[in-house]
This record gives C-alpha cells, sequence and structure tokens, in this order.
C-alpha cells in the first residue's frame, strides 16, 4: 500500500463517521459558558475578555451599522484560529486543511456581503465597480476588472485559508521524517533539523492564529464596502 | 381541593451505581438502562455537567479541565485513525 505524503489530509473513518465530525465539536465543547454564577469564574473571566479582544477587532473596520454582524463574524474568527491551532496536536484532524470546508463557509459569506450590498444600495454598489477619477476610455476595461477581482474574493478566501495550512502540515511532516531519518546518519544533523523543527512549529502557530484572523476580518472589510 | 397522598405519583427510584452492582447482576442493570438515542444524549449530558462543575465553574479553576479535554481528544483522535496510522508505524522509509 503507497501512503503518500498527502495522506495526512484524510479524513479516517470509524463506525461510519468521519473524524471531521469530532474535530469540528472541538470548537464548541472547548469554550465552556459560564455557569450559574453571576460574580464569574475564572474562566468565565477569562473566556469573556478574549470575546471581547475578538469582537474589537472585528469591530474598528465596520460602521455602526455592521455592528449586527458582529457575533457572526468574531465566532467565526474563534471557530477558525480553535480549529487551526487543534490542528497541531498530534493525531488531530484539522478540518480548515479541506478547500470543501473552506470554500464552503467563504462563498455564503462573501455572496451575503454583496446580495446585502446590492439589495439596500444597489446603484451605489454598482459605482464601486468603476474607481472615482478613472479616464472614460479605461472605464469599460476597470469595470471588468473590478467584476473579476469581486468574483475571485470568496476562491481567495478559502484558498488561502487551505494553501497555508496545508502547506505548514506537510513541511512539518516532511522535516519530522528528515529528523528521524537523519538520526542513524548523523546525530549532529538531526538536532539542528530537530532545533529548526522547534521554530517551524512556532511559525505555524503563528500562521494559525493569523489566517483565521486575516479570514474574518477580510469578511468585515468586503461586508463595510456594501454597508 | 388539592391532592391526597395516593395521587402523588412516587419519585422515581434511583438506580445502584454501577460499582455497588453484583457480578451477576451487571447484565440485568445493562438491561435497565435507557439506550434510546434521548437516554443516550441525556447522558452524555449528565457526564458532560459533572465534569464542568467539578472543574470549570469553579471560583479559582485553572488549566486542568482544557488539558483533560485535549488530551482526550488527541487519544480518541489516535484511536480513530489507528487504522490509518499503522501501515506507517513499522515502515523504516517513510
Amino acid at each position: 500500500m503507497v501512503v503518500s505524503l498527502f495522506s495526512q489530509f484524510d479524513s479516517p473513518w470509524l463506525f461510519s463517521i468521519p473524524l471531521v465530525v469530532l474535530a469540528l465539536l472541538v470548537p464548541w465543547k472547548l469554550f465552556v459558558s459560564s455557569g450559574a454564577s453571576w460574580a464569574g469564574t475564572r474562566s468565565s473571566v477569562l473566556l469573556e475578555s478574549l470575546l471581547g479582544m475578538l469582537m474589537n477587532q472585528v469591530m474598528q473596520p465596520l460602521s455602526k451599522k455592521g455592528f449586527n454582524w458582529v457575533v457572526l463574524l468574531s465566532s467565526l474568527m474563534l471557530m477558525l484560529m480553535t480549529l487551526n491551532v487543534i490542528g497541531l496536536f498530534p493525531y488531530t484532524f484539522t478540518p480548515t486543511t479541506q478547500l470543501s470546508m473552506n470554500l464552503g463557509l467563504a462563498v455564503p459569506l462573501w455572496l451575503a456581503t454583496v446580495v446585502y450590498g446590492f439589495r439596500n444600495h444597489p446603484t451605489v454598489a454598482l459605482a464601486h465597480l468603476c474607481p472615482e477619477g478613472a479616464p472614460n476610455l479605461l472605464i469599460p476595461v476597470l469595470v471588468v476588472v473590478e467584476t473579476l477581482s469581486i468574483l475571485m474574493r470568496p476562491l481567495a478566501l478559502g484558498l488561502r485559508l487551505t494553501a497555508n495550512l496545508t502547506a505548514g502540515h506537510l513541511l512539518m511532516h516532511l522535516i519530522s521524517s528528515a529528523v528521524l531519518g537523519l538520526m542513524e546518519l548523523s546525530v549532529v544533523l538531526s538536532g539542528i533539523t530537530l532545533f529548526l523543527l522547534v521554530f517551524l512549529t512556532m511559525l505555524e502557530i503563528a500562521v494559525a492564529l493569523i489566517q483565521g484572523y486575516v479570514f474574518a476580518i477580510l469578511v468585515t472589510l468586503y461586508l463595510d464596502e456594501n454597508l | 381541593m388539592g391532592l391526597s397522598a395516593s395521587q402523588i405519583p412516587e419519585p422515581p427510584k434511583k438506580d445502584l451505581p454501577l460499582w455497588d452492582v453484583k457480578l451477576g447482576e451487571v447484565p440485568k442493570w445493562v438491561g435497565r438502562r435507557d439506550i434510546s438515542p434521548t437516554g443516550v444524549y441525556f447522558a452524555f449530558k449528565r457526564a458532560e455537567l459533572k465534569f464542568h462543575n467539578k472543574y470549570v465553574h469553579v471560583k479559582r479553576g485553572g488549566i486542568a479541565p482544557y488539558a483533560m479535554m485535549l488530551t482526550g481528544y488527541c487519544i480518541i483522535s489516535y484511536i480513530w485513525s489507528y487504522d490509518h496510522l499503522k501501515h506507517d508505524m513499522l515502515r523504516k522509509h517513510h
């Protein structure tokens, strides 16, 4: 049986249930909402401050009209960050390495912002297709370019997240295989590669958090354009 | 008006916990369990609430519950993907 590098991204099945189902439950079950204590426990205070920080980040680019969307976008940010970081633990499955999941998040959110803009103020939304101050001869070309760039947005959103996480996991897999393989040949080289692997792991944690943040903030920016 | 003593329903009898049940009576005890979907759901819910009340909803909690949850998740993921992983375990060249 040939096991390729990309077989780590398959979702294994047990009793006809894929592991992705369990992986998607993790952000829901990991963050426990506060119990019946009005004073607040340590964990509920920490969770509330984390949610407050995320909501502030989401609210910054938005005008007051967009505050209805803050809960959705901040929970999206928290979910993506959690899924990405938990995927770095051993033997776990990262749902955000699957393009199907990322496009499934990106397309409806992007489409919602576009439909919102066209429904509430269609003239303004259409006017965005032509940048201000453009020469008259270039306007048809610019409209086509702007339309294409808007249509490419969900693809870019989904692919960015998928590619970053997949590439990171692949690199970690390859370098850890190299560490194991080099152990027989040269312990010093293996040690140096292990040292690199430590730094790569730290980078991957940062990338996991940043990619979740970027996804949600970009949706916020697309929404702000259409408000 | 009001209910007489015979009209008030009796409270449900609490069953023995598993560690108090004699070995010969274990099959009968298992047979008394509620294995309908709602029964299974509420059993998980009771276990979850017991865990949360013990470790999370305390005034000065720590990292212990989250560490336990993540460790449990890693172990369950390992068991889930064992069939996929076993081909790689004793290979010399990956």
